[in-house]
């Protein structure tokens, strides 16, 4: 490849960049633009926080304990040398308040929740249904895209906030339980070190990863290739683009909140 | 009430709209729909190439051509589905390509279409498909809705089958459940997408004689895309033939069949040149 072929390669990939991010701004700007305008469908609203909020609580708790039971483990045999096992508590709660919940949580959404997202609005489009809601003049923004990103919005802190209660019990378990650290050290070690802007931070974290993983996931899902190779495509890509979205904009949020 | 609701929606039109609407007269010769110098392309492949096309008002339409020559792609502009990147589609006088999608939305109330695969919304079962659209755009009571589509469903003869899904019914039972979607609201302009392909002689001749019946019942404005030769000369009014991105020819069946051109005879003959018997 000559230098000038790679150039016009960069240029090209540059554009096409360009262009998908200015399309993604779109697609968000139209789905808030929907969000807002009758008639509210708070059917599909509450069925898509159900879809992902309810049907992805279980491997929120699983992650969630062994997540708090690793760090608990860790935690321990690290602050061991320092003679500061009674610190295990702050380490394991602001661990998960600050960076592991949310992000943790984000990621098992977007594996559970998101993919089926992509996967069952991108069949959708190829099998003609949203042309069909199109033809009936229903938007399908407003009937498909819109419910499900403000699911997500909603339902991530809530998802997180039981992430973090079981992963803090699950540092519990193995710190106190198991191997033996003061449960009072543990919980007020906790409660001095975690103040509420930590809490604050971790809201605001849930809140903006259930609107990437929602957006990038039906965009992908809404903007699928007509076959079922295209489709397969889409869903992978979602769920790349979305899990590394949320840990480079985890990384801005955190340069911002510290 | 059927028509009540509808006649109401129709009224609803934005000013714009209604204003051209007014204008226009309609006379019962009058196209309903119009393509002007209609092009379209996709990458460097031109699909549709400067076509006009007039659909005549309360009559069945069908367009045939070429596998791959555009015809889906020309259907769906008729209903603002696609844009063309140059020219005119006009809907009883309205330019639909350059409305915004309220606009386009209030035009597309007009319509209903039966797409090639159907397009029944998976989640539901056949019989909220066919009231979807009696939820969505009418403000009738569960019982009047529960009445018309029952009604629907006799008429296309899938009485006792609502409670089945999409992925319970063959394509045959799929179509007619789409058939059954598009006519609830009762649409002036019904848009057929390949309304037999998939389905055995049998079926697509039962799936023809739907079409008709409701089509005379009714005396809505019908195009269809087909690849059904000869059956199709037997339901439509007027055939066209969509060629090179053009329509080459448009007339009624039995003079579309005595077309001298060439290419036209060559495929509604399967192929064999003209003069070689079948």
């Amino acid at each position: 490849m000559t230098i000038a072929e790679a150039t016009a390669s960069l240029g090209a990939f540059s554009l096409w960049m360009i262009r998908e991010m200015g399309r993604m701004m779109l697609f968000i700007a139209q789905t808030i633009m929907w969000m807002v305008r009758p008639p509210f469908r708070l059917f599909q609203l509450f069925k898509q926080m159900h879809f992902i909020g309810v049907k992805s609580l279980f491997v929120i708790v699983l992650t969630g304990a062994f997540t708090g039971m690793v760090l608990g483990l860790q935690g321990y045999y690290s602050l061991r040398k320092f003679g500061a096992e009674g610190l295990l508590g702050s380490a394991v709660a602001l661990s998960i308040i600050r960076e592991l919940g949310p992000v943790l949580s984000a990621l098992m959404v977007t594996g559970r929740a998101g993919s089926a997202m992509t996967a069952e609005i991108g069949l959708m489009r190829i099998t003609e249904q949203i042309d069909a809601l199109d033809t009936m003049a229903v938007s399908p923004m407003q009937y498909l895209v819109a419910p499900k990103v403000l699911a997500g919005v909603l339902v991530m802190p809530l998802l997180v906030a039981i992430f973090d209660l079981i992963g803090i019990y699950g540092g519990h378990l193995v710190g106190v339980e198991l191997l033996g650290v003061s449960s009072g050290a543990y919980t007020s070690s906790m409660q001095s070190a975690v103040e509420w802007k930590d809490v604050y931070g971790g809201i605001l974290k849930s809140l903006s990863f259930g609107l990437i993983v929602t957006w990038v996931c039906t965009y992908k899902g809404f903007n699928t290739g007509m076959s079922a190779e295209g489709l397969g495509k889409a869903t992978t890509e979602a769920v790349v683009l979305a899990s590394v979205l949320v840990l480079i904009w985890d990384y801005f949020l955190t340069s911002v909140l510290l | 009430m059927k028509e009540q609701e509808v006649s109401a929606s129709r009224s609803d039109m934005t000013g714009r709209v209604t204003a051209q609407t007014s204008q226009d007269s309609r006379t019962a010769s009058s196209p309903v729909i119009r393509l002007v110098n209609v092009s379209k392309s996709f990458n460097d492949q031109v699909v549709l190439d400067g076509l006009n096309l007039e659909i005549p008002r309360g009559k069945l339409t069908t367009i045939i051509g070429r596998s791959g020559g555009g015809k889906s792609v020309l259907l769906k502009h008729l209903i603002g589905l696609l844009r063309p990147d140059e020219g005119q589609v006009l809907v009883e006088g309205i330019d639909i390509t350059r409305l915004g999608q309220r606009e386009l939305n209030e035009i597309r109330k007009k319509f209903a279409m039966l797409f090639q695969g159907a397009a029944l919304f998976d989640s539901l079962s056949v019989f909220e498909n066919v009231a979807f659209p009696l939820r969505e755009k009418t403000k009738l009571k569960d019982e009047e809705i529960t009445a018309k589509v029952l009604d629907c469903l006799e008429q296309v003869g899938l009485t006792g089958m609502g409670q089945k899904f999409p992925s319970e019914l063959s394509g045959g039972m799929r179509k007619r459940a789409g058939l059954a979607r598009a006519l609830v609201l009762g649409p002036e302009i019904m848009l057929f997408d390949e309304p037999t392909t998939g389905l055995d002689p049998m079926l697509a001749r039962t799936i023809h004689d739907l079409i008709l019946q409701t089509q005379r019942r009714y005396r809505f404005t019908s195009v269809m895309i087909s690849h059904e030769i000869p059956e199709v000369f037997g339901i439509s009014d007027y055939v066209a033939m969509l060629l090179d991105g053009k329509i080459a020819e448009m007339a009624p069946p039995e003079q579309f069949v005595r077309t001298q051109n060439p290419s036209i005879q060559e495929f509604i003959n399967g192929g064999k040149p003209v003069g070689v018997a079948r």
